[in-house]
C-alpha cells in the first residue's frame, strides 16, 4: 500500500507520456422477437458542439449485393450519418466490421493510435448508436473528460436496442 | 367564403400550380440515401391533404432534376395517373440532388358573349389563343416552384444554386439535414435577392389524422432567411407567396410567386 501511494505521483507525471486507455463495452441485448436481426451499430466520440472528434466503429451488415449490401441501410444511424458517417467510405479499416450478436461486446483504444487519436482535452461524450432492420433505433450516450487523472468507470443504459454502454478510462 | 373558397377550386382545377387552396407537392420515399446503387421513388400530386394524392396529378412535363454537379439529370419509369404522377430517380452521383416542378406561365381572365372565361399557357401563345372578341382581359404572370431533395452520402449545395428567376430556396440548414427539434434556417430570394418581410408556413404531412392543420408561420428578415423549428419528426410542406408587378410578360400587370418544398425531419 505504501509502495503504492509513493508511486502515485510518479504515475500522474508520466501520465501525458503513457498512452491512455479508453475501453468501451457495449452490452447488445438479446431480443424475443419473431424477426430478429443483428443491429447496425455505430460508435463514436463527439465534442460539446456535437463535432465528431472520433470514429470508434461501425457495424453493419457484410454481404455484397449489387445495391452494396450493408451500405445502403447505413443512413437508418441517423444520428451517425449526420454527424459524419456519410462522410466515411466504407470500410474504414480499424472501424468498420460485421454485426455482432448478442452479449458484450468488448472495444479497446489507446490515446494516440488510430481509430481514437489524439482527443485535445475537454469535454466529450462516447456515443453509441444501435439501429435494428424491422425493430427499433436507439442512441446512448456517456459524458466524459479528457485527459482523466484518476481511472475513470462511467456507464449509461439503453433500454430497448442498446443494453449496458461502459466507458473505461485509464490515464 | 363558401362561394370563394369554390371558385378558388375551380381555380386551383383550372391552374393547380397557383392556386393556394390546394397544394402542390413533391414526396421522396427518402431523403438521404447510400450504397452502391441507390433509387427513390418520387411522388407528385396536388391535394388538400398532406401527402395523400387525391385531387390532381403533377405535372413531371414541369420537372427538372439537378444532380450534385450541376447538371440536370433524367427520371426513369414516369408515369401519371389519375390522382399522382410518379417516378424513380437513379442517384448515380455522390451529393444532393434537387428535384422541381418549375412553372413559368400566363394566366388570363376574360369575358366573350358576356361569360367569363380564363386561359392558362406560355406567354407566347397568349395573343394567339385567346378569342378576338375577348373582353375584360385581365393577364397575370405566375412563377412558381414546387421542390424536394435527396442526398447521396454527404450532401453538396451545387444543385442548390439559384438560377435568379422567382422565389427560391437557399440553404444555411442544409435541406436534407433536419431534425425534430433543432431550428433549420434557410433564405428565401426573389430574383436572386433576398426576399424580405415574406410569409412562410409548414405544416407537416399526415394530416388525415389529426384535427387540426397545426400551420405554423415565420417571416423572412431583412436579408430573407427565417428559421423554422420542426416540432416533431415528418415529411413537412412549407410554403411562401408573394406577388409584384416586375412582370416579364408585356401584357401582364401583376406577377405572382410562389415556393413550395417538401422538407423531411428526422427524429433525434
Amino acid at each position: 500500500m505504501r509502495r503504492l501511494l509513493f508511486s502515485m505521483p510518479a504515475l500522474l507525471l508520466a501520465a501525458p507520456v503513457v498512452a491512455a486507455d479508453l475501453d468501451v463495452t457495449v452490452q447488445i441485448p438479446q431480443l424475443d422477437v419473431a424477426e430478429y436481426h443483428r443491429p447496425y451499430t455505430a460508435v463514436w466520440i463527439e465534442r460539446e458542439d456535437h463535432s465528431v472528434a472520433a470514429q470508434l466503429a461501425v457495424w453493419y451488415a457484410q454481404k455484397e449485393t449489387k445495391e452494396g449490401a450493408g451500405t445502403k441501410w447505413l443512413p437508418e444511424l441517423r444520428q451517425w450519418w449526420r454527424r459524419g458517417g456519410r462522410e466515411l467510405q466504407m470500410p474504414v479499416d480499424g472501424v468498420s466490421g460485421a454485426t455482432r450478436p448478442a452479449g458484450q461486446q468488448q472495444l479497446k483504444f489507446k490515446d494516440g493510435k488510430a481509430p481514437l487519436g489524439q482527443l485535445a482535452a475537454g469535454k466529450y461524450e462516447l456515443v453509441v448508436e444501435a439501429a435494428r432492420e424491422v425493430g427499433g433505433r436507439e442512441v446512448v450516450r456517456v459524458p466524459f473528460t479528457w485527459p482523466a487523472t484518476s481511472p475513470q468507470h462511467l456507464d449509461a443504459k439503453g433500454s430497448t436496442e442498446l443494453g449496458a454502454v461502459k466507458l473505461d478510462i485509464a490515464p | 367564403m363558401l362561394k370563394r373558397s369554390l371558385s378558388l377550386a375551380v381555380l386551383a382545377l383550372a391552374l393547380p400550380f397557383a392556386a393556394q387552396a390546394h397544394k402542390m407537392w413533391l414526396l421522396p420515399s427518402a431523403t438521404n440515401v447510400s450504397g452502391a446503387d441507390p433509387w427513390v421513388t418520387v411522388d407528385a400530386a396536388v391535394s388538400n391533404d398532406l401527402f395523400y394524392p387525391d385531387h390532381v396529378p403533377g405535372d413531371l412535363s414541369r420537372l427538372v432534376i439537378t444532380a450534385p454537379d450541376g447538371q440536370t439529370a433524367k427520371p426513369d419509369s414516369a408515369i401519371t395517373g389519375k390522382y399522382r404522377s410518379v417516378f424513380d430517380l437513379h442517384l448515380t452521383q455522390q451529393g444532393t440532388y434537387k428535384l422541381s416542378l418549375v412553372n413559368a406561365g400566363v394566366f388570363a381572365s376574360y369575358e366573350q358573349g358576356g361569360q367569363k372565361k380564363r386561359w392558362r399557357g406560355d406567354a407566347a401563345n397568349l395573343a394567339k389563343e385567346l378569342p378576338a372578341d375577348a373582353k375584360q382581359i385581365e393577364v397575370s404572370e405566375a412563377v412558381n416552384r414546387v421542390e424536394t431533395f435527396v442526398s447521396n452520402g454527404k450532401p453538396n449545395e451545387a444543385a442548390l444554386k439559384p438560377s435568379g428567376k422567382g422565389l427560391e430556396l437557399v440553404p444555411v440548414s442544409h435541406v436534407t439535414d433536419l431534425v425534430a427539434g433543432e431550428g433549420a434556417t434557410f433564405q428565401l430570394l426573389l430574383d436572386g435577392k433576398p426576399a424580405s418581410d415574406i410569409k412562410v408556413s409548414a405544416i407537416a404531412g399526415a394530416t388525415r389524422y389529426r384535427n387540426a392543420q397545426d400551420e405554423f408561420d415565420v417571416t423572412t428578415g431583412k436579408d430573407g432567411k427565417f428559421t423554422l423549428t420542426w416540432p416533431h419528426a415528418g415529411m413537412y410542406w412549407i410554403n411562401a407567396s408573394t406577388q409584384d408587378d416586375k412582370t416579364s410578360v408585356k401584357q401582364a400587370k401583376q406577377r405572382r410567386l410562389s415556393y413550395t418544398a417538401t422538407l423531411e425531419v428526422l427524429p433525434q
